[in-house]
């Protein structure tokens, strides 16, 4: 995965878990929970899809990694290198 | 096994001797157990089953549910003991953990009253009304009530649990008997909290009935745990109901199935939805624990228990819209501890209208306490059925005040009391709410005691209640997914 869609992996996760929520203005260096109502549980799922989709890891002390876009990028990076991306609420 | 004794159907309070084994069909080996159907061990069964896990589910009782439970009784009566109202957090949380179909039953109260003799009013239950109310009703500041709701949405649940919420209260509304009342008893009601409690306890729940409002299921809870037991079969997870464990089984430090009717189940994790306290001291057993987490364990304090009044209505009568939800109350003053007196003088009538089952035309109306359980379990059993006569007499005289013909449109009444409680859910003293504040951290920690053994159910107040304990399951399940992941590597020889 590059870059770039790492950022559409998160975004169609998180496009699973709050249907409700516009995800393609968000932008990359405001905390997600600033942008869009996002709780620990929402939280809690995004590691777990990244854990079912990828077989990505993520420990709960590293979870604050995760509360940007680009933090995400940037921590998920060498994780998702070897990855392809995979769709599920973005497709079509 | 002629001594194993079980519930049977429209017992109140027997059990009869087993016949057939329940366990026939149970596989030798599994990836996890969970010991519980309550809202906690199904959700997290259907999670990791939903994730390829194979996972069975061990409930003593013939229904799944634990304390989200019906029964039945002849004359086409259905009651629901559980199903009072809940946080519409539990939208989402049955859409992504069970399904779309669960979650669009679930709908909201139309009519939430208090009525006792410091005031009397009816409210959504949200933060906008709550605001209005407590300032053109109660006088309050605007701007000190936005402060008190915006501290409790502040608190994070590692913050300090010292403040309490009598603190918490006499800060914002000092000597407000009145509006200490409003804010607490609805919740003392929903999870056991009292004014010695953690603010931060109490925040959490009051802030999520807060942002929206108090929720049901139209459909009742028979038809909820019978959609669920559809999925967590969907799911893979194999159901057995009528099964007693009795033994976590530990070998080296490490969690390696149950003992259930004299059988060894063997799992690579187990995960106890039964009481914290039950699991660690009784199930595992002390001598597994080091001693100072023993008696961490065993110094953790539980929540009160229940009593509930049962009154159907006769079929072809019916009840004039009221309410939903009434908090009432006779008492002049608010005293939280007062609200488990034996002989309380404060109850919640919850209505069950045809709109609740959509198809039947019945009605019910359900009122419960909170209560102790030592005052209950003294009793001889010649006291203890008159005491719940009384019980029953004084919910009808207080009733006779909203629903002046309740004796002649009713044909079937019953008590609940703590004791029916402990015998149905087997939590110690018949908790209706799990533990307070401090059985959290030894259920969150468990499997750092034990290697692959996990706790989920309610616990800290705030893991209780149907979203609570729900949630609670998740979180677990995320827990175990990651070490029956890990075990697997490690089984397979990768790195
Ligand atoms: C009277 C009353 C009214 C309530 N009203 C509401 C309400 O309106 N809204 C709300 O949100 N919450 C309400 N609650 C609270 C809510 O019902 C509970 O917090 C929640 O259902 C608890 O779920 P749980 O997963 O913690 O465990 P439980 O429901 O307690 O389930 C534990 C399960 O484990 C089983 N078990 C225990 N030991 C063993 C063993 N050794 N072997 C096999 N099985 C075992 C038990 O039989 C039980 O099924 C109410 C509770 C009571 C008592």
């Amino acid at each position: 995965m590059t870059r770039d869609e790492i950022v559409i992996a998160i975004k169609d996760i998180i496009a699973t878990i709050a249907p409700d929520e516009e995800v393609s203005n968000l932008a990359m260096d405001v905390r997600l929970r600033d942008q869009i109502e996002l709780d620990s549980m929402d939280f809690l799922d995004i590691v777990m899809e990244l854990r079912k989709r990828y077989g990505v890891q993520v420990p709960e002390e590293d979870y604050m990694q995760l509360s940007t876009l680009q933090g995400c990028v940037d921590y998920l990076g060498p994780k998702l290198e070897s990855k392809s991306l995979v769709l599920t609420a973005l497709k079509g | 096994m002629s001594d194993e004794r079980r519930y049977y159907r429209g017992s109140t309070d027997g059990k009869k001797p087993r016949t057939s084994d329940p366990l026939a069909k149970a596989r030798g080996e599994y990836d996890l157990i969970v010991i519980g159907s309550g809202l906690a061990g199904m959700t997290a069964a259907n999670v990791l089953g939903s994730l390829g896990h194979k996972v069975a589910l061990l409930e003593q009782h013939y229904n799944f549910g634990g304390m989200a439970t019906w029964f039945k009784r002849s004359g086409g009566h259905v009651f629901d003991v559980s199903l009072h109202g809940f946080p519409v957090g539990m939208v989402k949380t049955c859409r992504r953990y069970w399904s779309p179909e669960i979650a669009s039953r679930i709908v909201q109260l139309d009519g939430i009253r208090f009525d006792n003799p410091q005031f009397h009013l009816d409210t959504t239950f949200t933060r906008e009304d709550f605001t209005e109310k407590l300032v053109s009703q109660f006088g309050a500041e605007r701007s000190t009530v936005e402060g008190f709701f915006d501290y409790l949405r502040g608190l994070n649940y590692y913050d300090d649990p010292r403040d309490t919420v009598a603190d918490c209260f006499e800060r914002f509304f000092p000597g407000r008997n009145d509006i200490h009342r409003l804010l607490l008893e609805p919740i003392a009601y929903a999870n056991g909290s009292t004014m010695a409690d953690p603010a931060i306890a109490y925040g959490i729940v009051f802030s999520n009935f807060m942002s929206k409002g108090v929720y049901t299921f139209t459909g009742g809870t028979d038809w909820l745990v019978a959609k669920m037991k559809d999925e967590l079969r969907r799911n893979g997870v194999e159901l057995f109901n009528n099964v007693q464990v009795e033994r976590i089984t530990v070998e080296n430090g490490r969690a390696t199935g149950v003992v259930a009717h004299g059988r060894q189940l063997r799992a690579r994790a187990v995960l106890s939805n039964a009481n914290i306290k039950r699991t660690i001291l009784d199930l595992v057993g002390r001598e597994h624990f080091a001693p100072e987490f023993a008696r961490e364990v065993e110094a953790v304090r539980l929540n009160n228990s229940s009593t509930q009044v049962y009154i159907g209505i006769r079929e072809g009568c019916s009840v004039p819209w009221i309410t939903d939800l009434l908090f009432t109350s006779t008492r002049e003053q608010f005293d939280s501890p007062a609200l488990c007196d034996f002989r309380g003088q404060s109850r919640t009538f919850s209505f069950y209208y045809p709109k609740v089952r959509p198809g039947s035309e019945r009605f019910a109306i359900v009122s419960s306490t909170n209560a102790n359980f030592a005052d209950w379990a003294k009793l001889d059993d010649a006291t203890y059925v008159q005491e719940k006569a009384r019980l029953i007499e004084e919910t009808l005289r207080e009733l006779e005040r909203y629903v002046p013909n309740i004796r002649e449109i009713s044909d079937h009444i019953e008590a609940a009391t703590p004791r029916t409680f402990e015998f149905y859910t087997q939590h110690v003293q018949g908790a209706s709410f799990g533990t307070k504040w401090e059985g959290l951290r030894p259920s969150m920690e468990l499997s750092s005691h034990i290697e692959g053994l996990y706790h989920s159910g309610s616990v800290g107040i705030i893991m209780s209640g149907w979203l609570g304990a729900a949630n609670y399951g998740v979180i677990t399940a995320n827990k175990v997914d990651l070490f029956l992941r890990a075990a697997a590597q490690t089984a397979a020889g990768g790195r």
